[in-house]
Formats: C-alpha cells, structure tokens, sequence
C-alpha cells in the first residue's frame, strides 16, 4: 500500500510540531524517518494513527484520502503501530495479547482463542519469528515482546507498519534480528516507516530516507549517503562526532564499589555483585542495553538504594560511605545527574533559580540561617546560567518550560558547580538537542581533565567510545568485562548482549 | 556566549497566563457561589413561589419577588457582616465587622495548617483531631493551672501548639516509618480526639469543670489565662484575630523564604527529585505534618481561650474542616488564606442576621460548598467563561479537552 502525506501540519499552541510535512512511502518499501529527539517524528507518526487531529494536510492511501478519528480507524485502514514503549499486558499469552481488541469469538461470544493461536503460528512461520503463542509475555526477552507486537500488526492485516524508535531497546544482535524482519515484511509487500536518529541502522536497512528537523522536511537522503552528510542534515551544521582529549592523567583512586548486589523497585536482583573502581582522571562508562542494572548501580553509589544482603561496600575516597545517607554523599563531593532529569533531577514547577539550590539548601552560599538568601542566589544563578549557556529569558524561568538540552544544563551547572571529586553521570544526553551534546560532553572531557573521577551510564555506544577511557560492559546485573577504550564495535556488541570478553 | 540572546516578553502568552492563573479563577467562583446561592434564595421564596402561580398574568410580580429576596438576603449578609447602616450607634453598626474577623481568626490559623500540607502534598484531614488536642492542653493549662497573668495566657497558647502538633507529628511519624496514608490516620484520630475530650470532659478529677451538672464541659478559662480583648468590653473581637495574622506572616516566611520550606515544597512537587538531592523525604513529612498541625493548634487555643464559658466537645465547631474549604480557595497561598478565611468568618457572622430577615442560613453553606466545587472544577469554570487552557498538561485539562473541547474528536 503506497501512503502518502500531503502538508500535514501540527500545532501544539505556538509551538508547530509539524510545518507542512510531506511524504511518499511507496508499496513494500523501508522508509526511514531520521531525525533528532524532538524534531517531530513521533508527532508525525501519531497524526498518521489518528491520536492527534491534523491542523491542515491530508493523508492518502493508494491515492485515496483518509481521515482517522483514532487510532481504530487507522487500523482498520491497514496501518500498524509499533510503540517504542510496548503496548503489551505482561500476564496475558502471546496469543491472547493479539486477540486483545479484536477478539475472535464463536457461538454466544465465546472467545475462539484457538483462531488467535493459529493466526500467531502463521505469521510466526511465515516469517520467522519464533514465537510460542502460549508463552507468557513476561516471561519473552524484549526482542521478542516487540515481535509480539509485530504479529499485533500484521494480524489486523497492517500494509503499512510504523516502528517508532524500535532499536532503542534493543542489543545490537537483536537490532540485526529485526532488521532482518523488516527486509522479510518489505519484500512480503507490507510498507515499513522506520523512525530512528540512528544513522548506523538508516544506512543498514533504508530504501529511503527522509530527514526531519525541527518539524520540517529538510530533504531526502540516499542510504549510500556518507554518514557525516547525514548527520549534518539532520542537525543542519557539521557535527563533530568524536570529543578531542588527550589520554587519561590518572590520580589516585576515587570510587571504589565492592561486590555489591542491588534490588530494584520490584525487589528482584538487578545488580549482582558488581565490583570495580575509577581513579581521578578518567572517566569509565557503563555500557549496556537499557534495564540491565545500571540504573540501580548508579543509585547505589549516590545511596538511594541500600546494598543487598550484608555484603557489598562503596568506598569513595578511601572513606567507606556504604552506611552514609544521601545527603552526606553529596556533601562528601559526589556529582549526580540522575538518567531521568524530570523525575529524578529537577523539579518542574521550580524556578531554575529554585532547582541551582536544590540539594544546597543546607549552606551557604544558598542558606543563612533559616533563610535563602535570595540575592547571593541570583547572582549564583546568573553566573552558572551564562556559564552553562543555559537559554532562558532569566534565571526566574520555570525549569519545566525549557527544553530537554537546557534542563540537563540546569542539572549539570548545579553538580558542577559544587566541590565534587566523583560525578556520576547517567544519560547525560538523552532527549538532548545536539548542540547541547557537544557542550555536555566537552563539560564532562573537562572534568575529568581537571582530575575528577567520572562514572558515565550510557547505553548509547557513539556516546560510550566517543567519551570513555574504559568501558565496563553491564549484562543482567552484572558486569561482563571491563575494556579499552578502543576496543571494536562488534566486540562491545557482543559483550552487550552477554558473551563475556 | 556570554551575552545569551534576550527573548522578546511573551505578552500575549503572559495575559493568557494571568486569565487562566489561580486569581482570576477563585474571584470568578466566588461570583458564582453568590449567584447559585441567589437562585436558592429565589427558589425558596413565598413570594416568589406565590407569584410563578400566576406568571403568565403578571410576569413582573415573579421578578420583583426575585429581585426583593435577593437583595434582602444579601443585604442582611451585608448588615450581619460587615456593617448595619440600621444601627441605632455607631458601636453597633460596626459590631457585625468585629464578629467576622473574631470568626474568621481559627478559621485563618487553621485554614494556614491545612493549606500548608498542601503545600508539601500531604491531605490533612485531621484538623478536628489536631484542633481538639490542642484544646485538650490548653483546657488543662488554663482551668488546672495556676500562674501570674501573661505567662499564664502564653503556656496555654504555647501548650495548645505543641499539643497539637504533636498528634501531627505522630502522623507524619506513622506515614514515614509504615507507609499508612495520612488521610485515613488523620480520619481516624479525630474520631479518638473527639471520644478522648469527651472523656476527659466527663471526669471531675481530669477536665470536667465545677458546676457542669453532669455535661461535658469544662471551667471556663482562668481570667489570667483568657485572650485579651482588643476593643474593650463591648465588642467581643479578642486577639486571636491578631495571631491570626501573625500565623499569616509565619506561613509566608516559612514557605517562601525559608531554606526549610523550600525543602518541603521540593517534597511537596517532586519526591523523587527531592530524595535524588540529598532531602530526606520522610523527615520532611514528619515536620510538615507536625507545622501543620501546630497552627491548627493555634485555631484550638483560639477556642479554648477565648470562650467565656467553659469549652465543650463540640467546640471546636467543625472549624477543622471548614478549614479545608479556606485552604483551597485560598489557593494554598498566605494572602489568598488570609483572605478566604475573612471571606468564610464573614458568612459565619451574617448567619443570624440572614435568618433574621427570613432566609434560611443553610443558604449560606451552599455558597460555601458551591465556590469550593467551583474552585475544584477549573475547566468548568474556564468553559464557562470561555477562559484560554493553562499551558500544563495536567488530567483535569485533559479532561477538559475531552469534555469541554469545542471542536470534539468526532
């Protein structure tokens, strides 16, 4: 089915998500839709299933105009929808997630989930997925959750099927699984939209490539386009991947974490006797695929969560703080910018003002007395704003009103702004705008420069190589090896999805 | 990049602002609650009933009947309240203003109480429990205690506060140490506050005053221990008022420039990223509910204090709910309380009055309740007034997108 958008354009007030965008996907082609966080992808995809209004433009299908209330519409139109967040329930099976909204029913309404199972098996063999129709979806690792969701599409007959960010979940292993399926369901005759800001995967499984920035079509690509090309299209300057730095000046050892086992929210295991330590002058990052521990590993540093069972000890500085609270961590000089800024660094509704004293409202300069003073904080404020770079009309600015880039900004000036000897970094680009990826990493290269020690989580591979000076490879809790620097993409991949070095 | 571009000022974005903020919204409900308050006037009405029978012969008896109670009932809310032009003296014509702010002292005390574990994201219900307990100390104080004047009157107070907050206290402990939410803890502790005055009122050898023939009642307050009066013997305006206002200007200075506030309004917005900052979370709660309480605890001693006759269990006359209502149309902030609670004592003093010129009082708690639910639907009112939606994304504007929407999804 050939889809085709002609002018779609979507305001949210005054901001335009979507300025007259314009579209071909042709029949049994994999499209890619390659773009920034934030450049309106997402929003595109969502006029297209029908869960935002169009404000002008239309959609076609095999030339034919369209207009879809909601997203039942668009499925019945043979659209399919992919979320980067799985659409899934846990504790249903496969076959009953399928069945999920369109119930196959014999006599008196009884469900006929034996049509469900079969309909599972056939798209499963016929493509090779694999997939067991009985098995619980809770039990499926997460590249087969999302073939679950897959089988969804294809079972309500989708021509078209959008994956909106399918990789970011991904080990690089199953990222190849998947691309194999895509090629399979093109040359089966299904239209695939593939929304990625990873230039790697364009380049790997695109037909076509259409980029976006800042909600406008700014031209269409070859995939045989050198990578550089494409990513000054998509951030619409030269961008320098890699961060000059000289090699590690190494000092004395900073953080060291022994044998420590963590429990996550849901009280399973998600670190399980991790040791390693960073000395001043180096960054180590912890790579590896989002939700195998290092969220916890991070929160135990800083101490939100208390090390599993008697064992385990976080040594900073020769000082065992394993007992110490939050707050004595920070005061002891630890740096700590949480992986999600909205939930964990900032507070939204505070002014940025309020949010640069956020944990320094026990002393000076922010507190006298019982008091903020609120002129010395201004003028903090002031000078970490042009310091930072953080663009906001002042320093009186509600936090929750900047972008993503600008509230990193605001987290970062306030850790790096104290007396810190350890930084742990999480994500510190994530939802950033690329501009304030390259200040963001230069700030972190400087740190360490100036004899910080640094823990970088990432689980983006260009960030981890781009910055670290060795990398530590988290699968499952536990960490698979520790490595150079310039070890080989496919040998971090693999460590990724869990074969020791 | 030292001198980062100025953004032009969003004028038109800040008028939008300003016309969906909190102001402009709580002025237009109390407009609406008078005006709902009116059409039960009317409806109640003989004359106007009367004059409906024969509507289509005389439409203009059915309006005149309308206008007449309407005026009438606000106009005695007016005399009972503020100022009886009627009066035979000047003393007594301003009489009905000292009653209001007389009134309106607990209410304010209190009203700060509730509002600040708004503040902090805490519900608490529990200002009867707390008003009561501090109550308890303050009877105990003042008609079992002996001191010289002053310091009499200054431990009943500060014994009032303290005994309030402590039952916060023990609130805030239950919720950081097991988790229990404070809106069931708090519910329940009136009931055992209430049942527990009782019972220490009952008792000759605990609170129970001398000559009560047997009722729950205690002494009343020794004079040394009693709120002085503000205006002399003739008016009964005492200085509960004034530390009413005082308790006005602690709650602005502890929420808003106080490091400690800060912390708690951190709490209050994003737990999270308060823990992440190095704020112990569950302390916080423990101050803020015991804060909370201690100045509901002043509202407490305002009525064990002040009372000419000894304090019963029902005296603390339902003040700790009302609170609830002044705290929300005060918006959580230290004017926007001071004011509700001057606007609810106000209502308080007008009461008899309106009754005296024939309109049942009960009207005046519909008011009451029809600006609260007025100030707890927004989008109600922004539909109604055709108001732009507040930038934020919250479920109420959601909701109201999903019913108020104009052009609908279908």
């Amino acid at each position: 089915m050939k889809l085709e958008l002609k002018g779609v354009t979507k305001k949210f007030g005054s901001l335009v998500a979507n300025d007259s965008i314009d579209l071909v996907v042709e029949s049994g082609e994999i499209h890619s839709l390659l773009g920034e966080n934030g450049a309106g992808k997402s929003t595109l995809m969502n006029v297209l299933y029908g869960l935002y209004q169009a404000d002008a433009g239309q959609i076609l299908l095999d030339n034919q105009v369209v207009k879809f209330s909601g997203p039942g519409d668009a499925m019945a139109a043979g659209i399919g929808m992919v979320h980067q967040h799985f659409m899934l329930i846990p504790v249903f099976t496969v076959a009953e997630n399928v069945a999920l909204g369109h119930e196959p029913t014999k006599g008196f309404g009884t469900l006929d989930l034996e049509a469900a199972r079969n309909l599972v098996i056939k798209i499963s063999d016929r493509f090779g997925f694999n997939i067991d129709p009985d098995a619980l979806v809770e039990d499926l690792p997460v590249g087969s959750q999302q073939r679950v969701e897959i089988i969804k599409s294809l079972a309500r007959d989708a021509k078209i099927l959008v994956l909106d960010e399918p990789t970011a979940v991904l080990t690089p292993q199953e990222t190849d699984e998947l691309m194999g399926i895509m090629r399979d369901l093109a040359k089966a005759g299904t239209s695939i939209v593939f929304i990625t800001h990873k230039l790697r995967e364009v380049k790997a499984v695109a037909d076509r490539i259409t980029v976006i920035r800042q909600g406008k079509v700014v031209g269409q690509a070859d995939p045989s386009a050198p990578t550089s090309e494409l990513a000054s299209m998509m951030v619409g300057r030269e961008v320098g991947l890699t961060v000059e730095k000289n090699s590690a000046q190494l000092g004395e050892e900073v953080l060291r974490v022994e044998n420590i086992s963590v429990l996550d929210d849901r009280d399973q295991k998600a670190v399980q006797g991790v040791s390693f330590s960073v000395r001043a002058g180096e960054i180590l990052a912890i790579a590896g695929v989002q939700g195998n521990g290092q969220t916890e590993l991070a929160e135990a540093i800083l101490g939100l969560r208390k090390p599993f069972g008697e064992q385990g000890e976080v040594i900073i500085s020769g000082v065992n703080v394993t007992k110490d609270s939050v707050r004595q961590r920070l005061e002891s000089g630890v740096g700590f910018v949480p992986e999600d800024r909205k939930k964990d660094g900032l507070v939204s509704e505070f002014s940025i003002e309020e949010n640069l004293m956020l944990n320094g409202s026990f002393r000076a300069p922010f507190s006298k007395g019982l008091s903020i003073n609120f002129l010395k904080r201004s003028k903090v404020a002031q000078e970490l704003l042009n310091q930072f770079d953080v663009r906001a009309p002042s320093a009186k600015t509600i936090t929750g009103n900047l972008s993503g880039g600008n509230q990193q900004k605001v987290v970062l000036a306030r850790e790096l702004s104290r007396e810190v000897k350890l930084l742990v970094v999480s994500q510190p680009t994530r939802g950033v705008d690329v501009g304030s990826i390259e200040f963001i990493h230069e700030r972190i290269v400087e740190e360490r420069n100036q004899g910080k020690a640094i823990v970088l989580i990432s689980t983006e591979l260009d960030e981890v190589t781009a910055l670290a000076d060795r990398i530590a490879i988290m699968y499952r809790g536990q960490i698979v090896g520790i490595v150079d620097a310039k070890t080989d993409r496919a040998k971090l991949g693999q460590m990724m999805a869990g074969v020791a070095a | 990049m030292k001198n980062s571009k100025k953004e032009p000022i969003d004028w038109n974005g800040a008028i939008k602002e300003i016309a969906s903020g909190g102001v402009v919204r709580t002025l237009l409900s109390v407009v609406l609650g008078f005006l709902v308050g009116a059409a039960f006037m009317i409806a109640s009405n003989k004359e106007f009933l009367a004059a409906t029978g024969y509507l289509f012969a005389d439409p203009l008896a059915s309006i005149r009947a309308a206008g007449n109670v309407v005026a009438e009932g606000y106009g005695a809310l007016f005399r009972g309240s503020l100022f009886n032009a009627e009066a035979a003296s000047f003393e007594s014509a301003i009489r009905p203003l000292t009653e209001s702010l007389r009134l309106a002292g607990p209410l304010i005390a209190a009203g700060l109480g509730i509002a600040l574990g708004f503040r902090v994201g805490l519900f608490n219900i529990g200002g009867t429990g707390q008003m009561v307990s501090g109550m308890i100390w303050a009877t105990f104080v003042a008609t079992r205690m002996d001191l010289p004047p002053v310091l009499h009157f200054i431990v009943a107070l500060v014994a009032a506060i303290v005994g309030a907050s402590l039952l916060g206290a023990l609130v805030g402990y239950l919720k950081a140490r097991t988790g229990a939410n404070e809106v069931i803890t708090t519910i329940m502790l009136n009931y055992v506050m209430v049942n527990l005055f009782s019972f220490l009122l009952l008792n000759q050898n605990l609170l129970q005053g001398a000559e009560t023939g047997g009722n729950a009642k205690a002494d009343p307050a020794a004079e040394t221990a009693r709120l002085p009066l503000l205006l002399g013997e003739s008016f009964s305006l005492h200085l509960g008022f004034i530390l009413a206002l005082v308790a006005v200007v602690v709650y602005w200075w502890l929420l808003e420039r106080s490091t400690i506030g800060f912390r708690m309004r951190a709490v209050g917005f994003n737990p999270s990223a308060a823990r992440t900052a190095g704020i112990r979370v569950e302390k916080t709660y423990i101050i803020a509910l015991a804060l909370s309480a201690a100045f509901i605890g002043l509202a407490g001693a305002n009525q064990a204090l002040a009372a000419t006759g000894g304090v019963s269990p029902s005296s603390h006359s339902g003040i700790g709910f009302d609170a609830i209502t002044v705290a929300l149309l005060g918006g959580s902030s230290a004017p926007g309380v001071l004011l509700a609670g001057l606007l609810f004592g106000a209502f308080k003093a007008g009461g008899a009055s309106v009754q005296a010129a024939g309109i049942s009082p009960d009207v005046l708690a519909i008011i009451q309740g029809a600006i609260v639910l007025f100030i707890a639907a927004p989008p109600l009112i922004r539909a109604i007034f055709r108001l732009p939606l507040s930038p934020s994304t919250s479920i109420l504007s959601g909701l109201k997108a999903r019913f108020f929407g104009g052009k609908g999804a279908k």
